[in-house]
């Protein structure tokens, strides 16, 4: 039976500027594309990825613009509509000052004391 | 102890952090022991094995490039390769292709080989067990 993995994503915005997304988002997306069985946990900073409207554009070095920023919302935005179930910790949102309506269609929240339950329902928990 | 299959996510370039060398540690301590060892280098980690690496002198300790004698990330991963055929164990390094693309240093020792997401995820599924090591 196939494994199922929960990627937990904690570190955040370490390279999303040069690789114009985030690795662990898009190393999710690929090995969905494989066939894997996946599931993408928010927490601590990297719960602002769940923000929409993040503008990183208009980064210019001289004449040379970025003409692809990041785009973390619609990137996680096609992550659920592959079928992966995107999480967020509530209270890392929260402390963040971050309400629902601010976040992306479809990532769901779960109590920081909920967690324990979340990760039994996982193989493996593959941490970043 | 029955031999088993690991996997480990490298993504730190060399020389930055602590974690490479702890990743090294334990993958060494895994093909001492019989087991089996995959290694998916992701962003910066493919720089590991890259073939250009080259020692220098510390005027600081002074000591020329022969006396520091000093650590190379290529040469660790050639020891681990060289380990595990003796022990007749497996030990395989893969690069991050588009990583590797990206930065230039798709010069390598020999024995390491470029791949794609998916075969990290047929590697892992196919293993006993996975660490990532994950960079800051």
């Amino acid at each position: 039976m196939a494994r199922k993995v929960l990627q937990v994503l904690e570190t955040a915005y370490r390279c999303t500027v040069q690789e114009q997304d985030d690795p662990v988002v898009w190393i999710t997306a690929m090995m969905k594309n494989a066939g894997g069985d996946l599931s993408l946990l928010l927490r601590g900073p990297a719960v602002n990825y769940a923000v929409n409207g993040q503008d990183a554009s208009g980064l210019a070095f001289g004449e040379k613009k970025q003409n692809q920023p990041p785009r973390l919302d619609e990137d996680l935005g096609r992550l659920l509509a592959k079928g992966v179930e995107v999480y967020f910790v509530q209270e890392d949102a929260s402390e963040r000052g971050l309400e629902p309506k601010d976040l992306v269609k479809g990532v769901r929240p779960v109590d920081r004391r909920a967690l324990p339950q979340l990760l039994a329902r996982f193989d493996q928990v593959w941490h970043w | 102890m029955a031999r088993k299959s690991f996997v480990f996510v490298v993504m730190d370039p060399p020389y930055e952090s602590a974690r490479s060398v702890s990743a090294y540690r334990l993958m060494d301590a895994a093909v001492r022991k019989g087991h089996d060892v995959f290694v998916f280098a992701y962003e910066g980690g493919v720089s590991q094995p890259f073939a250009k690496q080259a020692q220098h002198p510390n005027s600081v300790h002074g000591r020329d490039t022969t006396q520091e004698d000093h650590p190379l990330p290529k040469d660790w991963i050639a020891a681990l390769q060289a380990e595990a055929k003796k022990r007749g164990t497996r030990f395989q390094w893969m690069n991050c292709g588009l990583c590797v693309d990206e930065r230039g240093v798709a010069e390598t020792i020999p024995d390491v080989v470029r791949g794609s997401p998916a075969e990290l995820w047929k590697a892992a599924e196919a293993a006993d067990n996975i660490l990532v090591m994950g960079a800051s």
